[in-house]
C-alpha cells in the first residue's frame, strides 16, 4: 500500500467540533436548500480527520454550492466560473502539506468547466471534488443544465431541453478517475462514509452529491429520498457485498453472460450466487462504468449510490515533488550563478 | 575594393562600414581584409536547418567578442512545403568590432539554399552585396517553383551582385561517400558546409561547433562525424577555392563592453533565467502553470529543465487553466507565473481580473505576436498593449512592463516580480517575437549584486476590534504600498475567504454596499497608480524639439535611427518606457518640454494613444505592422521627416 497522502497534512493539537469549521458568516442559501444538509454533514465530518483546519483549504467556482467557502473556518477561495479545479491543481501541486477541496455543481463542473474537471481526473491530483448536482442552473434562475434530463422545460427552453444530459460518474470514469462516487444530500450518514473515503484516497476523489434545489428544481431526487419509493430505486453499492436491493432486499444486479452488460433481476435460489459482488478495487473500471449506467436517466430508479471506485495510482503531486528531487540528486541544488554564466563565455578584461 | 562596403551609412557612431587591408592571414596566401562590421542572412527551406546554421554562427561570433544581434525568421509552418516561397527560413546575424543595436537592415551577404529562398530575400540585398547560391538545387523544375523562368544565376539579372555558385550538395555528399549514409542523409549536412564555408570567410572560431555537434549527436556518433566532416569540408572549400579571394575579419568589440564576462544569450531566456534569478532572490518556489503557444513556448521548455532550483512547470490543458495553477500557487506562497502569447492573454483575462481583485502576486508574460486572431504566430509585433492595459471586464488595472532587448528581458522580468511582490498584484511583462527569439552578447550579473525580493507573509492579527479582539484582515492595506497582507494557507489562526466578489474594505468579507464599490475600485487603481516606477530619462545632447518616444523591442532600431540622424548634425531627443502601468512620474512634463513628440511602433499607434489621452499631447504616430522590426534606415527618414515637418 502506497503511503496515504494525508500524513503530509499536520494534525490539529487540540480536539475539535463542528464549531470550530464554522465562519463567523451568515449563510445565504435559500431556506430549504439541500445545500445546508450537505455544509452540516461537512462541517460535522471534518473534526473527525483531525487536520490542521489551517491546512484545509476550499476552492470553489461560481453557483450557489460555491459560496460554501465562505462558510467554512478554513482557507478559501471563491474563484470564477468552472476555473476551481485549475486553481486548486495549482495549489495542490505546490503545497503538498494542504488538504485541498473543490467544491462545485453541475454547471461549474460539467458546463464551463469540464475541461479542467477532466483534466484533474486524468492527472490524478490530490483534490477532494464535491460536485452538488441538483439537475439545474439555480443562481441565474432556473436554466437547464447539463445534467437536466432531456425534454427540461426551463425559463431557456421553453419547449424542452435538446441535449442529451450527461452522467458525471461515467464521464469521471471515462476520464480515468481513480475514486468515483454518488451520495445523497439527505442522507447525513452515506454522506460522511463517502466523505471519509473520498478523504483517505491518494489523488483525485470526485463525489457526485444529489442536491436538491427547491426553488428551481424541487424534488428531483424525491424517488431516492422517499422511504417507500427509495427502496426500489436506490442500490447501495458496498465494497465486496453483493449488489442487492429492493423493499424485501429481492433484486439484484447480475453480469448477462450474452453481452457482459449488467442488468436488474429478481434473487432466487439459482442465480443468487451470481449477483455481482462489487468490487470499488478492481483493477479496469469496466464493471464501475456499467453500473453507472443501470439508473434510467429520467426515473433514476435503480441508481446507485455509494463509491463505485476507488483504485490506486500515481499521484501527480507526488511525481512532480519526486521530479524535483530526482533533479537535485542528478544535478545537485540549483546554483543561479553556474546557470546564468552556461558553457560559452568570454571575458572583456578593462 | 571589396564588394562589402554598403552604400548606406551604418547605424554606429563609429561610422560607415569600413575595410581597411589587414596582414596575410597565417597558413594561406589569400587576401586578408578588416571590416568593422557585416550584416549575413542564412536562407533555405525549413527544413534546411537555417535556424541552426544562425545559432552556431552566432555562437562563434559571440564566442569571438564581436557585438552582435541576431533576427531569425521563420514560418509558422513546421514543414511547408519543399522549394515554396512561404516555406523559406531564414537568419540574420549583423556582427560588428563596435556596439551595434539591430539585426541590421539589409544583409551584405546571403546565403540562398535554394531558388525560393534567393528569390524571397534578394530583394533585401543592395547591388553589389555578395550571394552565395547552392547551385545544386538550382533545377528547371525547383525554379519553376518559384516562377522563375529562366535561371537567375545565368540570365543577368543578378548582375551587380557578385555571386559565388557553389554546388553545395554534391560537395556534402562527395565529402561524406566514405560515410555510407544514403545520398538524403547525407545531404541533410549541406547546412553545415554552408556554414563552414562562412566560418572560413569571417575568421570565426570553430572548436565551439564541433563540440557542439558531438553533444547534439552524442547517440548517433557517425552522424556527429558527418556533419563535423561536412563543417570542415566547407572550410577548406572556402580556403582552396579560387572564386573565394577573399576573407573578412571582423575585430573583437573590445571596446564597445564595459568589462566583464559575457554570453549571448536570446530574449525568452533571458527571460527565464530572470523568472529563476527571481525566484531565488525573492527565496519563494518558482511556479510556471502554461500552455503551448508560439513564440512562448521556449519558457517553458526552459523552466522545466530546471526543477533542481525548485522550478514547478505545470503544462495546463488549456491557457486558462495555465493561469488559473498559476494563481492557485500564488494563493500558497509560490511565485507564480504564466507564459503565453495575445491569443492566449485573451482566454487568461477572467482570471486576471480575479487576480486584481484577490491582489495576489502573480506574472504575466506575454510574447507578442502579429494578430488579431492567430495572425502571424511567428512574426513580431506589439499590439497586445491596450489588451494588457484594459482587456477585462469592470476596473482592473494592471502593471505592465516591457524589456527592450533580448538580454534586458532578464532584468524586465526580476523588475516584473518586485513589482508583483511589492504591491501584491498581477504583473504583465510585454515581450515580443522579436525579443524572443533574437539574440545578443550579455554581460552576465554578479549573483551577490541582484535586488532582495524578499516579501513578508503574514504571520498573526493585523487589527483590533472595538472590543479589544485580535483579528486578521485579509484587506487591511500597508498604508505606503496599499498591498493587502498575503496570508499562506498553513498560517494558524488567519483562516480566511478571498473570492472573485466585491469585498469589504479591510474584512475582506462580499459586500454589496455601493459606496464601499466606490472605494474598493478607487483603491485598487490608486494603489497600481502609486507603484514606485523610476522617471524616464531623456538622452538629448543638442537640445532638440523633437523628441521620439518608444517602448520595448522598438528600442534597438529607434536609438540606431537616432544615431544616424545625429550623425548628420540632425538633432532629436529619445526617451524609451519600460513601465507602461503606471507611466514613470516624469513622464509628461517630459512630452511637454518638446515641440513634436513621435512614437514608433509596431502597431496602430497604442502607445501614442495612451499619451495623448492621458497628457493632451499632439503625439504623432509612427507605426509599422508587417510583422518585422523596424529597419534603422527607413525609421530614421520617418523622425528626419517629423523633424523637419
Amino acid at each position: 500500500m502506497p503511503e496515504p497522502l494525508l500524513h503530509l497534512v499536520p494534525k490539529a493539537e487540540a480536539q475539535q467540533t463542528m464549531k470550530d469549521f464554522k465562519s463567523d458568516q451568515e449563510v445565504r442559501w435559500c431556506p430549504g436548500c439541500g445545500d445546508y444538509a450537505v455544509l452540516a454533514a461537512v462541517q460535522g465530518f471534518m473534526p473527525e480527520l483531525g487536520l490542521a483546519k489551517e491546512n484545509i483549504v476550499f476552492v470553489s467556482g461560481i453557483g450557489c454550492s460555491s459560496r460554501f467557502p465562505y462558510y467554512m473556518n478554513t482557507y478559501g477561495m471563491h474563484s470564477i466560473h468552472g476555473r476551481a479545479p485549475a486553481i486548486a491543481t495549482g495549489l495542490a501541486t505546490s503545497r503538498r502539506d494542504l488538504s485541498v477541496w473543490v467544491v462545485t455543481g453541475d454547471g461549474d463542473a460539467l458546463s464551463i468547466g469540464g475541461n479542467h474537471l477532466i483534466h484533474a481526473l486524468r492527472r490524478n491530483v490530490n483534490l477532494k471534488i464535491l460536485l452538488f448536482n441538483n439537475r439545474i442552473y439555480g443562481l441565474t434562475k432556473g436554466q437547464y443544465s447539463p445534467t437536466s434530463e432531456v425534454g427540461k422545460i426551463t425559463k431557456s427552453t421553453p419547449m424542452g431541453s435538446l441535449d442529451a444530459p450527461f452522467n458525471p460518474v461515467s464521464l469521471a470514469l471515462g476520464a480515468e478517475a481513480s475514486f468515483v462516487a454518488r451520495t445523497v444530500d439527505s442522507d447525513r450518514k452515506h454522506l460522511t462514509e463517502v466523505l471519509r473515503q473520498a478523504a483517505d484516497h491518494n489523488g483525485t476523489a470526485l463525489v457526485e452529491i444529489y442536491q436538491n434545489c427547491n426553488i428551481f428544481n424541487d424534488g428531483a431526487f424525491e424517488v431516492l429520498k422517499d422511504k417507500d419509493q427509495a427502496k426500489e430505486a436506490v442500490i447501495r453499492l458496498e465494497h465486496g457485498q453483493p449488489i442487492r436491493f429492493g423493499a424485501e432486499n429481492e433484486k439484484g444486479v447480475v453480469r448477462d453472460p450474452a453481452t457482459g452488460d449488467l442488468r436488474v433481476v429478481t434473487v432466487t435460489a439459482e442465480n443468487e450466487s451470481r449477483i455481482l459482488v462489487h468490487d470499488a478495487h478492481a483493477a479496469t473500471p469496466t464493471t464501475a462504468f456499467a453500473l453507472s449506467r443501470l439508473a434510467d436517466p429520467d426515473t433514476l430508479h435503480q441508481t446507485p449510490i455509494g463509491v463505485f471506485r476507488s483504485v490506486d495510482r500515481p499521484v501527480y503531486d507526488t511525481l512532480m515533488a519526486d521530479q524535483l528531487e530526482t533533479a537535485v540528486e542528478q544535478h545537485g541544488k540549483g546554483d543561479l550563478g553556474q546557470l546564468l554564466a552556461g558553457n560559452d563565455t568570454w571575458t572583456v578584461v578593462g | 575594393m571589396t564588394s562589402q562596403v554598403s552604400s548606406e551609412a551604418g547605424e554606429a557612431l563609429l561610422g560607415e562600414q569600413r575595410s581597411a587591408p589587414a596582414k596575410p592571414h597565417h597558413g594561406t596566401e589569400k587576401e586578408v581584409r578588416r571590416l568593422d562590421r557585416v550584416i549575413i542572412r542564412f536562407a533555405g527551406d525549413s527544413g534546411d536547418g537555417m535556424q541552426l546554421t544562425g545559432d552556431r554562427f552566432t555562437s562563434e561570433t559571440a564566442s569571438f567578442g564581436n557585438d552582435l544581434s541576431t533576427l531569425p525568421n521563420f514560418p509558422a509552418e513546421i514543414r511547408a512545403p519543399a522549394g515554396t516561397l512561404p516555406g523559406v527560413s531564414s537568419f540574420q546575424l549583423h556582427f560588428a568590432d563596435h556596439d551595434i543595436l539591430t539585426p541590421g537592415d539589409a544583409p551584405n551577404v546571403l546565403v540562398a539554399m535554394n531558388p525560393a529562398a534567393l528569390k524571397a530575400n534578394i530583394g533585401d540585398v543592395p547591388r553589389g552585396g555578395e550571394i552565395i547560391v547552392n547551385t545544386d538545387e538550382f533545377t528547371k523544375r525547383a525554379m519553376a517553383k518559384v516562377g522563375y523562368a529562366t535561371s537567375p544565376l545565368e540570365d543577368g539579372s543578378l548582375d551587380g551582385y557578385r555571386v559565388h555558385p557553389v554546388p553545395l550538395t554534391t560537395l556534402t555528399v562527395e565529402g561524406l561517400k566514405d560515410f555510407g549514409l544514403s545520398r538524403k542523409e547525407a545531404e541533410r549536412s549541406k547546412n553545415m558546409f554552408a556554414l563552414g564555408l562562412l566560418s572560413w570567410m569571417y575568421h570565426r572560431p570553430t572548436e565551439g561547433t564541433e563540440t557542439f555537434l558531438r553533444q547534439k549527436f552524442a547517440k548517433k556518433p557517425q552522424i556527429a562525424e558527418a556533419n563535423i566532416v561536412a563543417f570542415r569540408a566547407g572550410w577548406n572549400f572556402g580556403e582552396t577555392t579560387e572564386d573565394f579571394a577573399v576573407s573578412y575579419e571582423i575585430a573583437p568589440a573590445t571596446r564597445a563592453f564595459p568589462t566583464g564576462t559575457y554570453r549571448n544569450i536570446s530574449g525568452n531566456l533571458a527571460l527565464s533565467y530572470g523568472l529563476v534569478a527571481a525566484s531565488r532572490q525573492a527565496d519563494l518556489p518558482l511556479y510556471l502553470g502554461s500552455y503551448p503557444i508560439t513564440p512562448a513556448s521556449d519558457i517553458l521548455h526552459e523552466l522545466s529543465r530546471h526543477k533542481n532550483f525548485g522550478v514547478r512547470t505545470f503544462q495546463a490543458e488549456d491557457e486558462i487553466a495555465g493561469i488559473g495553477a498559476a494563481l492557485g500557487a500564488a494563493f500558497g506562497g509560490s511565485l507564480a507565473v504564466t507564459t503565453t502569447s495575445g491569443p492566449g492573454v485573451a482566454l487568461k483575462s477572467e482570471t486576471i481580473g480575479l487576480a486584481v481583485s484577490l491582489e495576489l502576486p502573480l506574472l504575466i508574460v506575454d510574447i507578442q505576436r502579429g494578430g488579431p486572431s492567430t495572425g502571424l504566430p511567428t512574426k513580431t509585433e506589439q499590439a497586445d498593449l491596450l489588451q494588457a492595459m484594459y482587456g477585462r471586464n469592470g476596473e482592473a488595472p494592471v502593471p505592465i512592463v516591457a524589456p527592450q532587448t533580448p538580454a534586458d528581458c532578464f532584468d524586465a522580468a526580476i523588475e516584473a516580480a518586485r513589482i508583483a511582490l511589492t504591491y501584491r498584484t498581477p504583473v504583465f511583462l510585454l515581450s515580443d517575437g522579436y525579443l524572443a527569439n533574437g539574440s545578443e552578447p550579455w554581460r552576465i550579473p554578479d549573483v551577490e549584486e541582484l535586488p532582495d525580493l524578499r516579501t513578508l507573509f503574514a504571520t498573526g492579527p493585523n487589527h483590533e476590534l472595538a472590543d479589544g479582539t485580535e483579528v486578521f484582515w485579509p484587506y487591511k492595506r500597508d498604508p505606503e504600498t496599499l498591498a493587502r497582507p498575503w496570508a499562506v494557507p498553513g498560517t494558524p489562526g488567519l483562516e480566511h475567504r478571498i473570492g472573485g466578489i466585491e469585498k469589504q474594505d479591510g474584512t475582506g468579507n462580499i459586500s454589496y454596499d455601493p459606496a464601499n464599490h466606490e472605494f474598493m475600485v478607487r483603491t485598487r487603481q490608486a494603489k497600481i497608480d502609486g507603484i514606485d516606477v523610476p522617471d524616464i530619462e531623456v538622452d538629448d545632447p543638442d537640445g532638440a524639439r523633437t523628441l521620439v518616444l518608444g517602448w520595448g523591442s522598438t528600442y534597438g532600431p529607434i536609438t540606431a535611427a537616432v544615431r544616424r540622424i545625429r550623425r548628420e548634425n540632425g538633432h532629436i531627443a529619445q526617451a524609451h518606457l519600460r513601465h507602461l502601468n503606471p507611466f514613470p512620474k516624469n513622464l509628461g512634463e517630459v512630452l511637454k518640454r518638446y515641440e513634436k513628440v513621435v512614437v514608433p511602433e509596431m502597431n496602430l499607434g497604442q502607445l501614442a494613444t495612451l499619451v495623448r489621452a492621458k497628457y493632451l499631447v499632439d503625439a504623432r504616430s509612427h507605426t509599422q505592422v508587417n510583422g518585422m522590426p523596424f529597419k534603422a534606415e527607413q525609421l530614421a527618414a520617418a523622425l528626419k521627416e517629423a523633424i523637419d515637418a
